[in-house]
């Protein structure tokens, strides 16, 4: 059951005119899984979803979603899947529990029991009868959340689920994902928050259309970046000493890629530099430096890297 | 030292609502400073305020409440220190049918730079974010990078000595972030001229990261403030990482530990918060328990606490009920 393919897409493309939306993608999904779908806006993250759904006809390719396909069988996709979209869709005027009884009607679900259950999971119990547009931002995506599943969907599209909100609510919606996919039901996330996507047990990473890689956050870092990361804070306090850091990071021979980040620099050096290294040639640049650490490689460090490699 | 931002006791209601209720902060040039909260903490309240787009409410006792910008008092001089105002809205507008050069322009002209004024300085500051190449494009034409890019060429025209940005890297592509961000550190580290200080409204955390100084706003106030690095260090000992299977048998144990503080689910592992200087007994005790219940252990160590981390753990402390 658990590796039971629930998505399977091969060469799946989407072109609008000339515009290539969707460009050959092929991934596969198995149950129980929560799979991050990254990209920034406009690299064609909601039309592979959209195809996904049967709502989108693909140009090329095909894909399987839940064993049916998605040209000839999208009506039982669509009664198959939970989809959550950016824009979530509620009835403001509606209470809590109206919009919940309106989508369960949809799809046929009319037993109390199961709005209950719906509505104690989202952790909406005390709010069920405010409307809906009167709750904050967090709690209408906890709504929008509780609206996709009341059909106790097997996969959930879940399309920029936490935008705008503070990290304690995206953490507890988080947590809602994880208890529902410890029931039994897979997940594919899209977001463009590259934090968001370490939350993903695996991370695809789109742009311009296409699927650069997709793997789980780790093998990501260690798989697709070139080398190590490091921090470096330069001895002088405030931004002015940057720029002159910066230059002189950029003409080290070990230097694959440097950039500024805020109070310090970042830069992506061969696996096997050592911190002194990086040192004397800064030393030797005039530049004087507090601190130089490894660190932890982050998805950006992963897309820039990609994106790097592959062109624009 | 010289202060560009100068924030201190600002009140404003709307009705009922304290949207900004006590807030303070400075910020010298050569400073990035992050102003980061969810959507609703006040932020954007703050950045009227600042523009003298609005007004704040009389401060009843206490400090006196004041904005100045460039070192001109917002609710008495408002032109003057607008005149030192850049802005760059979270949607800025751009005239579609109009050049780059034609756009620039029309931002030139409306701050009121004169004919022998505006060309020099369009050109330079399209060199500067690195459109000089484009000014006879259209700016429909422009990919959403450059659009971004503009749109900062334009809250610059003037030279202003503030800069106001407003998540101003939201939903673009890492690359387009990448670019723009050394675009505002570079402008904020130039020490030719008088230096000038950036300000930036955030919920998103990677954002704040990027700035010299950060200030954590909630219901209206600033509740934490300092370095990126100084902030983080806060935690310092206390985030662990742990991997291993099955996954929901190690939550359900490290939920049961007195001093994990917080655990958090991440695809294929567990971040931990623990209680200040009991990590080691935590690892002690992990390292006994899973395994005694079946459970395996592959990795279990420290890491460098994040800002997030910091945030919700100051939110923790805010909120006795949990």
């Amino acid at each position: 059951m658990m590796n039971e393919e629930v998505i399977v897409t091969r060469d799946l493309t989407k072109r609008f005119g000339d515009f290539t939306a969707v460009n050959a993608v092929s991934f596969s999904v198995r149950a129980g899984e929560v799979v991050g779908y990254l990209g920034p806006n406009g690299s064609g993250k909601t039309t592979t979803i959209r195809m996904l759904l049967g709502l989108l006809l693909p140009s090329g390719g095909s894909a399987q979603v839940l064993g049916y396909d998605i040209r000839r069988q999208s009506e039982q996709i669509r009664l198959n899947v939970g989809y959550m979209s950016q824009k979530f869709a509620l009835y403001n005027e509606l209470t809590v529990r109206e919009n919940l009884t309106f989508y369960g009607g949809v799809y046929g679900v009319r037993e109390n029991r199961r709005l209950d259950e719906v509505i104690d999971l989202i952790g909406l119990s005390s709010l069920q009868r405010a409307r809906a547009g009167e709750l904050s931002t967090g709690w209408r995506q906890r709504l929008a959340l509780g609206t996709a599943i009341v059909h106790r969907p097997k996969l959930l599209f879940l399309d920029e689920p936490t935008s705008g909100v503070d990290p304690m609510a995206r953490r507890s919606f988080w947590d809602l994902i994880y208890t529902l996919v410890a029931g039994g039901v897979t997940a594919m996330v899209t977001t463009h928050y590259m934090d968001e996507a370490e939350y993903c047990g695996r991370v695809g990473i789109m742009r311009n259309g296409s699927l650069l890689a997709m793997d789980t956050p780790s093998a990501l870092k260690e798989n697709a970046l070139p080398g190590y990361a490091w921090d470096i804070l330069p001895g002088e306090e405030g931004s002015f000493s940057l720029l002159p850091a910066l230059a002189a990071l950029e003409k080290c021979p070990c230097v694959l890629r440097a950039g500024l980040s805020g109070d310090h620099l970042r830069a992506i050096t061969p696996a096997g530099v050592e911190a002194h290294e990086l040192q004397t040639q800064l030393s030797q640049a005039g530049i004087q430096v507090a601190r130089i650490e490894q660190v932890e490689p982050t998805l950006e460090d992963v897309f820039l890297a990609l994106a790097g490699e592959k062109g624009d | 030292m010289e202060l560009l931002i100068e924030v201190r006791n600002l009140h404003r209601s709307f009705g009922e609502l304290r949207a900004v209720d006590g807030v303070s902060f400075q910020v010298a040039p050569g400073e990035i400073y992050g102003l980061v909260g969810p959507d609703g903490a006040g932020k954007t309240t703050t950045m009227r305020l600042m523009c003298g787009a609005i007004f704040p409410d009389k401060a009843s006792g206490g400090e006196k409440s004041l904005i100045r910008i460039a070192g001109y008092d917002m609710t008495r001089q408002t032109e003057e220190g607008r005149a030192h105002i850049g802005y760059l809205p979270q949607r800025f507008s751009l005239y579609e049918d109009l050049t780059v050069m034609e756009n620039l322009r029309f931002f030139a002209e409306v701050r009121g730079l004169s004919q022998s004024e505006w060309k020099p300085r369009c050109m330079e500051i399209l060199e500067f974010v690195g459109l000089a190449r484009f000014i006879q494009m259209r700016a429909g034409n422009l990919s959403g990078g450059m659009k971004q890019k503009l749109g900062l060429a334009a809250a610059l025209v003037h030279q202003p000595r503030v800069l106001l940005l407003d998540e101003p890297t939201t939903g673009v592509d890492p690359v387009t972030r990448q670019d723009f961000w050394q675009l505002i550190i570079r402008l904020a580290g130039q020490r030719a001229g008088e230096g000038i200080a950036v300000f930036v409204s955030t919920p998103y955390m990677d954002e704040a990261s990027r700035c010299t100084r950060v200030g954590f706003m909630r219901a209206g106030r600033v509740i934490l403030e300092g370095k990126p690095s100084d902030l983080r260090n806060r935690l310092a000992g206390q985030i662990l990482e742990l991997r291993g299977s099955p996954i929901q048998l190690l939550r359900r144990v490290v939920e049961r530990d007195e001093y994990v503080e917080t655990a958090l689910m991440f695809g294929d592992r567990l971040h931990l918060r623990v209680r200040q200087g009991k990590d080691q007994e935590v690892i002690a005790r992990l390292e006994r328990q899973i395994p005694a219940e079946g459970g395996e252990i592959n990795l279990l160590r420290h890491i460098p606490p994040q800002l997030e981390d910091i945030f919700i753990a100051l939110l923790d402390e805010g909120s006795p009920q949990g």
